[in-house]
């Protein structure tokens, strides 16, 4: 048995990322409380320079290293930089509303990295291995950050629910994942795809094993009726690690569903395809109806995620690259849809204070009409009206689904989409109509007035020129 | 050439933007000025088109200036088309609209709404070239509703009246059943003939005579009549021909120079010029030519009688100008387009003559327009009497002023038709003659002779109308009395409109009359030898007994022919008709609609019923997030169940 060493230059940003992570830690236990800023931007540093050096090692081709452990490709190159803007976003978000709750803490920004390490060896991955660790990684530092208000009940109610059901979930995933060694006898990713191909005769096993791996991909999307988690945990975790769930995550799970679909099971795809039909309708009449009923704008948020994650599927499963960059472009349009509204959340709280509930918005329009206009571009956005970034993501979806032939999924997802319209609108009917129920002035700090305003902005840019970041999504893809 | 052609569209145009935008910084007098500047350029650019045409003799400008869009091979374009009917057309327009633009400054001094009347008059001015000088049916249908528009807003410019604002409504309303009409009939051109231009239309149009259509199933039409009626009938209601007259008369409420330039010389006339613009289609629907000239005759005549026994000064020239109309309707129905717009022509010059001749009567009246107050202003007011007698002299067709020209043509014309309806409407139109005569001269009479009516307080303050009303009022007599004899020769026999008039040799009835022209002078001798100068003569004979001589004869006469007089009275019903049925039922069907289609399908059944079941079932839906993990759990394994027994099943 000899050992090649590994190329590690192509790991260059992981290891980054951990060794900052890391160092982040150590350092602020020795950082007083006044201090901890540097945390912050110690952590932001760390983003920046996992950006930089991603785009500085990115091979021009597929290039895979650690004993075809992990792969560098273009896919996974661009997803880990849209993985990091949305990070960034997240931190500077959040960082008002930690400190006003005696949460601001440099373990926030140490599981925030270890998270985001996860998701990048989740993009990463070339073996079934690789991403199993990945997603450990991942779902432990959020477990932590849910539970990270201690005091809270609902808090930790919400991080023991989302660990048990997370470990069944992962439990299902892993054995499905053995199911496949044990047919092919490899966990390379390829090399299962290969056999996968060649081996149509032993059909039902791989669908048997088929069938538990897409329950773990399942639950990380939170499609229906893996979703149960989701409404609980966006509700019970405090609204900074809402707004870190509510984004990049959705990414990841994007990459996990590459990864094991159509790179590992990609041969199976007439097999998965039905069953994400069925994922993606249920998800879309879930998520849209019972949203509707909800009165936290917190929990309305998670439907709201539930229906757009059937949305993304139904790009998965068209089985085409142009269904497959839908889906990417929506997973990209939806986590920046959801940092700006639950950015506004966080906007409009204060120390003792959740705007959770619907109620919280009525006449935000008088108290700020520039946030307003920005929530109501989110919600626009989310709702699909153009001239959103929303709107075209839905289009090129639902473009693609009709190209296989799929017309009856289009229109389920557009009527259910109509129905989901309501709850939308009815913020925004809220925010504008009706009179203000707080008074109190808005207090949040300019860098994050600055930054919900340019994510504002940028749902209506990508609404107006979607080619821009379309092209970046094909060429991903190709 | 183009760039002439733009200004002259532009000039209002620009006066309209600036003075309806920016009127708070520039003014009253700013307003009036940079409109009238507007209008002026427009006028003396359309003097410039027309010498390049008929002196110079240019051929005829037919070309688009911006292509709005491409769709499906068709081009909506803006272009012009321009020879020598629209150079005329827009002569007329923009002469009769500085003339009115100029009388405003006088009649409007006191309004609160003096700027924003001077942009309306001048967008007016804009929309109606656009549409006489449009080479293609979008232009001349965007000038169409542009003129229409405007016309309701002018009618309730002083919308704090009731009845003025229900007269721009009813005006509104009766153009639109016109406009739908209209519209279809711009829809059937393209669906036939591909194109909106009408250049390619007129071409293919012989082509197409034969061609039918089933809108009903099993009934044959005829495309082009099918095509020329609803065209025609979008001419009904801009031209007011029965049934579609009914707004105009109401349309007096408005002040009355747009009465003048809109609702007498201009815009009325737009239905009269689209059929003479489209005679290369019209000639070939027979059929359609013998409605128009039925209805244009039965206009002429019935709508006449209604003249005579109104009292609002500007009603009666209101009924006037709808039957002078009808006379244009029956020329054009005869195909003798020529002497419709000849007829337009001087009925334009005339017709404002009179309108803002009773104008300035009404300003020396205190705004009071009902005749029974006035009589005797003679005296008091010299040059409005000059003028209003060169007018209806004018108006009654005595040689040789020139309505005696254009209207005898007419008569001569509709007696040559051979149309079936051709006998009919030549004594409509010869029996107008007389009506003319009648309600012309009442309306002579009993405002500027006889006994003085009025109050002592009004009848101290009575003088003349200062310069800005009385100087248009010389401005338009003046053509009023001469345009007929120096321009009769050419326009009507000299072959002054070539090509932009299509007649069939079939129907040429003006060649016909044309041979017994031997000039204006002998024209004017000539009419001693026909019925229609001694019906015009006899009718102002007796006015001048009943209405002079011996005023108790008015009431004699009403008393004898009472039946009559109440039919005329009622105005044949046809308001009636329109309030207690149409409307009427319009409302009732409205309500029915509203009460079971909209509330209760569509909004009860249909919006708040699906409302509510989402509602439901959203209520049902979240029981099932019950919180309890182990339900949490369950539903996953049951989802995991769902897919492992998917391919079991398969």
């Amino acid at each position: 048995m000899t050992f090649e060493m590994p190329d590690f230059w192509l790991a260059l940003p992981e290891m980054f990322v951990l060794g900052m992570a890391c160092f982040i830690l150590v350092l602020d236990l020795f950082l007083p409380e006044e201090r901890r800023g540097i945390s912050y931007f110690l952590a932001q540093i760390t983003v920046i320079g996992a950006f930089v050096s991603s785009l500085w090692v990115a091979p021009a081709g597929v290039q895979t290293t650690f004993d075809g452990m992990f792969v560098s490709d273009p896919l996974g190159t661009f997803l880990k930089l849209a993985i990091y803007v949305l990070t960034a976003g997240v931190f500077l978000y959040s960082r008002g509303y930690l400190r006003d709750r005696a949460l601001y803490k440099g373990e926030y920004y140490v599981l925030g990295l270890f998270g985001m390490l996860g998701m990048m060896v989740i993009v990463s991955a070339s073996s079934l291995l690789t991403i199993y660790l990945g997603l450990e990684l991942f779902s432990l530092s959020l477990y932590a950050m849910v539970a990270f208000d201690r005091d809270s009940l609902r808090a930790s109610e919400a991080a023991m629910k989302y660990f048990v059901l997370s470990a069944l979930a992962s439990g299902t995933l892993l054995y499905g994942l053995s199911l496949l060694y044990g047919l092919t006898g490899s966990l390379e990713m390829s090399q299962v795809a290969q056999f996968a191909g060649g081996h149509a005769g032993e059909h039902y096993a791989f669908v048997f094993a088929l069938a538990f791996v897409l329950v773990g991909v399942a639950f990380k999307f939170g499609a229906s009726p893996f979703h149960m988690w989701i409404p609980d945990v966006y509700h019970g975790a405090p609204t900074s690690v809402t707004l870190y769930l509510g984004a990049a995550p959705k990414v990841a799970a994007f990459a996990m569903a590459m990864r094991l679909l159509v790179d590992t099971l990609g041969p199976l795809q007439a097999s998965w395809g039905p069953m994400l039909v069925v994922l993606a309708v249920l998800s879309l009449a879930v998520g849209n109806v019972v949203a509707i009923a909800q009165t936290n704008i917190k929990r309305m948020l998670a439907y709201s995620t539930i229906s757009h994650m059937g949305f993304l599927l139904l790009g998965l499963l068209a089985g085409t690259r142009t269904g497959y960059s839908a889906a990417l472009f929506y997973a990209v349009v939806y986590a920046l849809m959801s940092l700006a509204a639950f950015g506004v959340v966080i906007l409009l709280s204060r120390a003792g204070f959740e705007a959770e509930r619907l109620g919280d918005f009525k006449g935000l329009n008088e108290r700020s009409p520039w946030f307003a206009f920005m929530m109501l571009v989110a919600m626009f956005s989310m709702a699909g009206v153009p001239p959103t970034a929303g709107f075209y993501a839905k289009l090129a979806v639902l473009a693609a689904v009709i190209d296989v032939h799929q017309t009856w999924l289009a229109v389920v997802a557009v009527f259910f989409s109509l129905i989901g319209a309501f709850y939308y609108l009815r913020v925004v009917k809220l925010m504008y109509f009706d009179a203000p129920a707080d008074p109190e002035p808005l207090t949040a700090r300019l860098d994050l007035r600055v930054a919900l305003s340019a994510n504002g902005l940028l749902l209506l840019g990508l609404g107006i020129y979607p080619g821009l970041l379309m092209g970046w999504c094909l060429a991903a893809l190709h | 050439m183009e760039n002439i052609y733009l200004a002259i569209v532009l000039g209002p145009l620009a006066g309209a933007v600036v003075a309806g935008l920016l009127g708070r910084w520039i003014g009253r007098g700013g307003a009036h000025w940079v409109t009238i500047l507007g209008v002026a350029t427009s006028f003396a650019l359309s003097l410039v088109v027309l010498w390049h045409l008929v002196v110079e003799g240019a051929p005829a400008f037919d070309g688009s200036v911006y292509t709005w869009m491409t769709a499906g091979g068709i081009h909506f374009e803006i272009g012009f088309l321009i020879d020598r009917l629209s150079a005329l057309m827009i002569a007329v327009v923009t002469f009769v609209s500085l003339a009115v633009h100029i009388y405003t400054i006088g009649y409007m001094r006191e309004d609160p709404g003096y700027i924003r009347f001077f942009s309306y008059i001048a967008l007016f001015t804009f929309a109606m070239l656009m549409l006489v000088m449009s080479n293609n049916f979008l232009q001349l249908f965007f000038g169409w509703e542009g003129v229409g528009l405007v016309s309701y807003l002018l009618i309730g410019f002083w919308y704090e009246r009731e009845s003025a604002t229900f007269a721009a409504l009813k005006a509104f309303l009766v153009n639109r059943v016109g406009d739908f009409a209209f519209v279809l009939g711009i829809a059937l051109v393209v669906m036939y003939f591909n194109t909106l231009n009408y250049e390619p239309v007129f071409r293919v149009a012989p082509l197409m005579a034969e061609l039918s259509i089933q809108v009903v199933p099993g009934m044959d039409w005829s495309v082009v009549t099918l095509i020329c009626l609803l065209l025609f009938v979008g001419a009904m209601a801009k031209s007011a021909q029965i049934p579609l007259h009914v707004w105009l008369p109401d349309s007096m409420e408005g002040p009355t120079p747009i009465s003048a330039l809109i609702h007498a010389a201009t815009m009325v006339t737009a239905g009269i010029f689209m059929v003479a613009r489209l005679s290369p289609l019209f000639e070939y629907s027979p059929t359609a030519l013998n409605v128009i000239l039925v209805l244009g005759g039965a206009t002429a005549f019935f709508m006449g009688l209604v003249g005579i026994v109104q009292h609002d000064i500007k009603r009666v020239i209101a009924y006037s100008t709808i039957s002078q109309l009808g006379y244009m309707a029956a020329a054009l129905g005869a195909s003798a387009y020529a002497a419709a717009i000849f007829h337009l022509m001087t009925h334009a010059f005339f017709k404002a003559l009179l309108f803002l001749g009773a104008g300035s009567v009404i300003i020396a009246m205190h705004h009071d327009q009902d005749m029974r107050h006035m009589g005797g202003l003679r005296k008091y007011m010299p040059i409005t009497y000059i003028t209003f007698l060169v007018g209806s002299l004018a108006l009654c067709g005595i040689p040789p002023f020139a309505g005696f020209f254009s209207k005898d043509s007419i008569i001569e014309a509709v007696h040559a038709s051979q149309l079936p309806g051709a006998q009919f409407a030549y004594y409509c139109v010869l029996g107008g003659v007389l009506v003319t005569a009648l309600y012309t001269f009442r309306m002579f009479f009993l405002v500027f002779h006889g006994k003085e009516r009025m109050d002592e307080h009004t009848r101290s303050h009575l003088r003349e109308s200062p310069a800005v009303v009385t100087v248009p009022l010389v401005m338009l007599a003046i053509p009023s009395a001469l345009v007929g004899w120096y321009t009769i020769r050419p326009i009507l026999f000299g072959g002054y409109f070539g090509n932009s008039i299509a007649v069939l040799p079939a129907h040429n009835v003006l060649a016909e009359v044309g041979r017994d022209f031997h000039g204006p002078a002998v024209m004017a001798e000539h009419s001693v030898h026909t019925p229609a100068l001694w019906l015009a003569l006899g009718g102002i004979f007796l006015m001048w007994v009943v209405y002079w001589l011996r005023p108790a004869l008015a009431g004699i006469l009403r008393r004898t022919f009472l039946p009559i007089y109440y039919i005329l009275e009622h105005k044949y019903w046809f308001d009636d008709l329109n309030e207690k049925v149409i409307a009427a039922g319009g409302r009732l069907m409205g309500r029915l609609l509203w009460r079971i289609g909209d509330v209760r399908l569509i909004d009860g059944l249909m919006v708040n019923g699906s409302a509510w079941l989402v509602g439901r079932w959203a209520a049902i839906s979240r029981r099932m997030q019950t919180g309890y993990l182990y339900h949490y759990a369950f539903t996953m394994l049951i989802g995991l169940l769902l897919f492992l027994s998917w391919f079991v099943v398969r």
